[in-house]
């Protein structure tokens, strides 16, 4: 779960790590009780990234100005999210970038520090084009990221002095946390070199899902569509995609090599969803429901190999819920026949091998 | 042969008086695993068809001589029971738990490897030897002996080319799960690296997904150290950047973790990769 900037900076604060002052505004006549000195910054807050470059952040050097901006930004659409809250915070002049964050590095099977002198910009390029600009240190757990590791670290980006002292204390703080939030992803920047001291002038936390319900303080931000929610509510996994086959299967792995599939023989995926291991019928009946609920779904497919889950339970699912459009079920795997004779006397057939299944459902669409 | 366990394996059952760990020590027993003990807290002393409960890992150890371990304790106590089986020494240690917070599960991979135990999972469906022993919850029918490893980030699709294999008289030494989490114990280089040194083996089946760098990772670790023939299927080739595919740990994220890129590396390193799953019997076929 991705918090606001806003949100992240809370935290900072929470954690001592130095932020501008600021304000969050939903509604434009809020500007008048802002008592900061100008000039400001306003910042739209959204969780989809970009938003500089589409004209989400601007800067005021006068109320006038910062009406101007929060009219144009406040409800303006950012890759389609609509921005409903503005960070107000004073503006400042900034002498050097640099770059921190505290990532879960797959690779190395540990949390790892990312710095780099070359901040500001985006990191991905950094480490894509100057790859030795960037410094990293992997973490053990039980020992965890202390003074002196983030001393290295601030040498290697060539820090000395007061900015060396500051970087000491930021890193730790933000090592900290990480940790104690369970966030797979803090990052800061830039970090910002202002009147000779380091400041976050962005910030960046990523939650991590499954540690969620040991943060129940933490403010729950919903990047999901409807229908994503209301599978997750029904402890279904779904993703919106833009075809016209909606899709259900149990297993991550197998509903991505249907969505593969699907493609492969020409058709385009409505959706993804992922009954999970062991689904009952009463599953199998909601997953239809938000499947089908998405507008320009013309064929469901079902794609179902049992393993745990056993097919007498999904057919009796589909069989309490049969969909209003035209449907091809795969079904093979525990308690074949019961799921196949459950769905004949709902009047369906299903078929055994999924690449013909497939190609089937592709077909359908064709048909209408 | 086979990989990480054999007939003389003595698996603990943690989390055993639970219903997805009750179900499952019966189906392990059923494949020929010798279960030995299980381990709930506060249920000491009772028996789980037959299998012995007990308080602590130490006092199953030592009552029953078990040597590894399955677990199905729930998420929130998921690290706290792992970091237990490691202290006490069992190996491999099995997390078929899913929803384990990451940062839990870096501690528990950080303790393995100091201790020198392997970590299978979390969120794994675990490993199946067939006619030596099974932990975890592979369906039991699908498996036939024989000689081809099989390594997967997936539960049902492993499931759906395992039974692709055994349709076409293919039969595995080992097939193994790894989980679909970001953080997770035994990895791709490490399944390779068993595979490879594995008597019986004479061929691979990689099933890799989108997310991380696992898989070219595997790329290069083939090119360098692996002699049998590669058989491999990349899931999520159609997946959207951005978006968490069921699993954790299966996001394309910036430029990292595409479908296109891992097809690659392992082409690069001559694997033969399938298009689809369905075609991976046929091309095991081929290099058998």
């Amino acid at each position: 779960m991705k918090l606001h900037e806003f949100q992240a900076k809370d935290l900072f604060r929470a954690y001592a790590i130095p932020v501008q002052n600021g304000v969050v505004i939903e509604r434009v006549g809020e500007l008048d009780r802002i008592t900061l000195p100008y000039p400001l910054v306003l910042k739209a807050q959204v969780l989809v990234g970009g938003r500089g470059k589409a004209g989400g952040i601007k800067l005021a050097k006068t109320p006038a100005e910062a009406q101007g901006h929060a009219q144009a930004i406040l409800g303006m659409s950012i890759k389609g999210e609509i921005v409903r809250r503005l960070l107000v915070a004073e503006a400042v002049d900034i002498a050097g970038e640099y770059y921190l964050a505290f990532i879960v590095d797959r690779a190395s099977r540990a949390l790892a520090a990312i710095a780099s002198a070359a901040g500001g910009i985006d990191i991905e390029e950094v480490a894509r084009t100057t790859p030795e600009k960037i410094a990293k240190a992997v973490i053990d757990p039980f020992l965890g990221f202390r003074p002196f590791h983030a001393r290295e670290l601030g040498r290697r980006l060539g820090l000395a002095g007061t900015l060396l002292n500051d970087f000491v204390t930021i890193a730790t703080a933000l090592y900290r946390l990480c940790e104690r939030e369970d966030a797979e992803l803090t990052e800061i920047n830039p970090l910002a070199v202002v009147n000779g001291r380091l400041l976050a002038v962005d910030a960046k936390v990523i939650i991590d899902d499954n540690a969620v319900f040991r943060h129940q303080d933490l403010p729950k931000n919903e990047e999901m569509t409807e229908l994503e929610r209301a599978a997750r509510s029904e402890g279904l996994s779904y993703v919106e995609l833009d075809g016209d086959i909606a899709i259900i299967g149990n297993g991550a792995g197998l509903v991505m090599s249907t969505l593969d599939m699907v493609a492969h023989f020409g058709g385009r995926p409505a959706n993804f969803l992922d009954v999970g291991g062991g689904a009952t019928d009463q599953n199998m009946r909601q997953a239809i429901d938000i499947v089908v609920r998405k507008p320009g779904v013309r064929v469901l497919f079902v794609n179902i190999f049992g393993g745990i889950t056993r097919c007498d339970d999904i057919a009796r699912g589909i069989a309490a819920n049969p969909p209003r459009l035209p449907m091809v079920v795969r079904l093979t795997g525990t308690n074949e026949d019961e799921g196949r004779r459950i769905l004949k006397e709902a009047g369906f057939d299903a078929f055994v091998d999924p690449e013909t299944a497939a190609q089937r459902a592709v077909a359908l669409v064709g048909n209408q | 042969m086979s990989i990480l366990i054999d007939r003389t394996t003595r698996v603990l059952v943690q989390g055993i008086t639970g219903y997805q760990g009750e179900f499952h020590t019966a189906q392990m027993r059923e494949f020929g695993t010798q279960v030995v003990a299980g381990t709930t807290p506060g249920k000491g002393g009772q028996r789980v068809g037959g299998v012995p409960v007990f308080e602590t890992i130490a006092e199953a150890i030592h009552e029953t001589g078990a040597n590894a371990s399955c677990s199905f304790v729930p998420a929130r106590g998921a690290a706290d029971a792992a970091l237990e089986a490691i202290d006490a020494g069992l190996n491999p240690v099995v997390i078929i738990t899913e929803g384990l917070p990451v940062h839990d599960a870096l501690r528990i991979v950080r303790y393995a490897q100091e201790n020198a135990v392997r970590v299978v999972g979390p969120n794994c469906p675990g490993l199946t030897s067939p006619g030596q022993s099974k932990i975890g919850i592979m369906p039991n029918h699908l498996f036939k002996e024989g000689s081809v490893g099989v390594v997967s980030r997936s539960g049902t699709l492993t499931y759906e080319i395992v039974a692709g294999l055994t349709a076409r008289g293919i039969g595995q030494t080992t097939a193994l799960g790894l989980g679909g989490d970001p953080v997770i114990g035994t990895n791709f280089t490490d399944a390779l690296r068993l595979f490879q040194e594995d008597p019986q083996t004479a061929a691979i089946v990689l099933i890799g997904e989108i997310g991380g760098s696992a898989e070219e990772d595997a790329a290069h670790f083939i090119t360098a150290h692996v002699t049998k023939p590669v058989v491999g299927y990349i899931a999520g080739r159609t997946a959207p950047p951005g978006k968490r595919m069921g699993h954790a740990g299966a996001v394309i994220s910036g430029s990292e973790g595409t479908a296109g890129a891992k097809v690659e590396a392992l082409r690069a390193a001559g694997v033969r990769v399938a298009t689809l799953p369905g075609e991976v019997p046929k091309l095991v076929a081929e290099v058998l």
